[in-house]
């Protein structure tokens, strides 16, 4: 087990160096960025102290070992248009998106696991239908579009709730709504396959022969052996969740880190696109190392490979 | 008789066998309600896209100031019209175009790549495979979105750079499913008679790896056209992707929602058409995945 975690994490390093490279030479593959800084009837000095100041007049393979370098250390270099350092740009806008992704998360898993229960429990029902219908359409409607279509429904026409920004419970219920619908369409089918699956088994048969109440041998027997591989794809679905607040926080002006970024690729302001893209990179990473320690800890064949 | 008579009529057996496969098929589909439905809707989008200069109604870029923002179903505007007096419908039928333009080769362009790649990576392994399966680790500790995002906002705004976008983020999936399909069947014991008996590699990797990697190609496929198109849709909403006064359902979106307290008509419709066009694909590609691959069947 050991062998394998250290194996685990000498790989994610090497991921999450070779993403900082690909995104460091992606930004630099659109040209020399002063040109896009800089207003088009700048003095050329102002342009040349520009350069010299973000180091853009040496070749490219030093910026790119200056980069390196510097990021390690947690440096990604000043914002462009706020003049503070981008880390710290990025760090104060996290919470916001780790509170978003973790509710939606948590929304997700009470709503999708008893659909996802009842629905393989009362098979070609009517009850099991509509879950069914639900998770089909819920994984069609693209989560910006439900968004407009939420602001539309409890914003503006109801007035109900606020449409944008952050702060309260109440700012948070739309977008998280929105950003977890994906999610619960996904977990609920998920757990309806998984569970009729372990319906099937003898044990199950058994223990409703012996006159096992169907409650315990849905939550104790049958959603147990379920819960395995269920927990693998809600762990990984925390990564696809943070992707997805990037376009939920436009949607609602939420203040977290995809909007600084969405404002920050808009703006050309690389130092903090770097950054941010740095910060998720790692943070999925991370989401996928843990999930694979927790499989291996669960399921002893994946180690022994 | 000679030989070729024999391998002709081997060739002519199998092609009849392949046509009935196709049409029971078909018949198996009719009998499937929601199969058949996703394959209407995806019938009637490419048909709407196709003909979209007969049947639009209106000129879907014409601008006309004195008409912006008008409710549906009046004067003529079934959908009603934009900020700038465009017709929606108009603008919704030529935005299907888009989304299948998209839809379509991004999927075939990521497919193609992928595929080779998986194929030289599964069958060859060694040094080819080791940086393939580093390349895969890079692309998946990001979002998908948020790739192709930035991949767009590098490369700049417009359809070719989404297309392209969508083909360089996308082809890693097809990459990886061919691998292991392909590191499979490397294993089985024709494929071990086809080295013992000197068969040439390129021949072992066209004539008897290739075919098995069909149903597997067609089923990610059917199911990736869906993402790409949402994928579109999602940064053409952002500003990136397809730009106005192109219509795009995406960029339709975006443009709609600064009128969203006055005019429900201009976010809701494109998006409707996007919802419907992604069930259908999806309806239909669950259908296929059950049929070709009956062991994937996620509602047993």
């Amino acid at each position: 087990m050991v062998d394998f975690i250290i194996k685990r994490i000498a790989q994610s390093v090497i991921v999450v160096f070779l993403a900082l490279s690909v995104i460091f030479f992606l930004v630099r593959l659109s040209g020399d960025p002063t040109v896009l800084m800089i207003p088009a009837d700048a003095p050329p000095e102002q342009y040349e102290e520009f350069r010299k100041q973000h180091g853009f007049d040496q070749p490219i393979y030093m910026q790119y070992v200056n980069f390196i370098s510097s990021s390690i250390q947690g440096d990604f270099g000043d914002s462009i248009r706020m003049n503070t350092s981008a880390v710290s740009l990025v760090i104060e806008r996290l919470p916001a998106t780790f509170q978003l992704a973790f509710s939606a998360l948590a929304l997700s898993v009470l709503i999708a696991i008893p659909i996802g229960v009842i629905s393989a429990y009362r098979r070609n029902s009517l009850v099991d239908r509509l879950g069914v219908g639900f998770t089909i359409l819920g994984q069609a409607i693209p989560n910006f579009w439900l968004g407009l279509i939420l602001i539309y429904l409890f914003s503006v026409t109801y007035q109900l709730l606020p449409s944008s920004g952050g702060g309260s419970m109440m700012h948070m219920l739309l977008p998280m709504a929105t950003l977890a619908m994906h999610s619960i369409a996904k977990f609920a089918r998920f757990t309806r396959s998984t569970m009729l699956d372990v319906l099937r088994k003898d044990y199950i048969r058994t223990a409703k022969a012996s006159g096992t109440p169907t409650s315990s041998i849905l939550m104790k027997y049958a959603l147990k052996n379920a819960f395995i591989p269920l927990l693998t794809l809600i762990s990984l679905e925390l990564g696809t969740l943070l992707g997805g607040a990037v376009i939920v926080e436009v949607v609602f002006a939420w203040p977290g880190l995809g909007r600084l970024l969405m404002d920050a690729l808009l703006n050309r302001d690389f130092p903090v696109v770097l950054a941010g893209v740095f910060f998720i990179a790692l943070i999925y990473t991370i989401i996928n190392f843990i999930t694979d320690i927790l499989y291996a800890f669960i399921n002893p064949q994946i180690r022994l490979q | 008789m000679s030989q070729v008579s024999v391998e002709k009529r081997i060739l002519y057996k199998t092609n009849e066998r392949q046509n009935g496969k196709v049409v029971s098929l078909f018949k198996r589909l009719v009998k499937n309600p929601f199969g058949f439905l996703g394959f209407l809707v995806i019938l009637s989008v490419c048909i709407v896209g196709l003909l979209a200069p007969i049947i639009a109604p209106f000129n879907p870029v014409e601008t006309d100031l004195t008409k912006k923002l008008l409710a549906p179903m009046t004067e003529g505007h079934l959908l009603g019209t934009d900020q700038l007096g465009r017709d929606i419908l108009s603008r919704i039928i030529y935005g299907t175009r888009i989304s299948l333009l998209i839809g379509v080769t991004t999927v075939l362009f990521a497919g193609l790549i992928g595929t080779t790649v998986g194929v030289l990576a599964g069958y060859f392994r060694g040094w080819v495979d080791v940086v393939l399966m580093r390349i895969v680790d890079v692309q998946l500790s990001f979002p998908f979105i948020l790739l192709v995002l930035i991949i767009n906002a590098v490369l700049g705004t417009g359809l070719k750079n989404i297309m392209l976008s969508l083909i360089v983020v996308g082809w890693v999936s097809y990459a990886r499913v061919i691998r292991s399909e392909v590191l499979a069947i490397r294993e089985k014991e024709y494929i071990h008679s086809c080295f013992a008996t000197g068969v040439p590699q390129w021949e072992i990797i066209v004539k008897h790896i290739m075919p098995n990697l069909f149903t597997p190609l067609i089923v990610l496929a059917s199911l990736q056209v869906s993402t790409f198109i949402i994928a579109e849709a999602s940064v053409s909403f952002l500003g990136f992707g397809v730009q106005p006064p192109t219509p795009a359902w995406g960029n339709m979106l975006n443009e709609g929602k600064n009128f969203i307290l006055s005019s429900w008509w201009l976010i809701t419709f494109p998006g409707l058409a996007l919802v419907i066009t992604t069930l259908g694909i999806n309806l239909f590609g669950d259908w296929l995945r059950d049929e070709l691959d009956p062991e994937m069947n996620q509602n047993r």
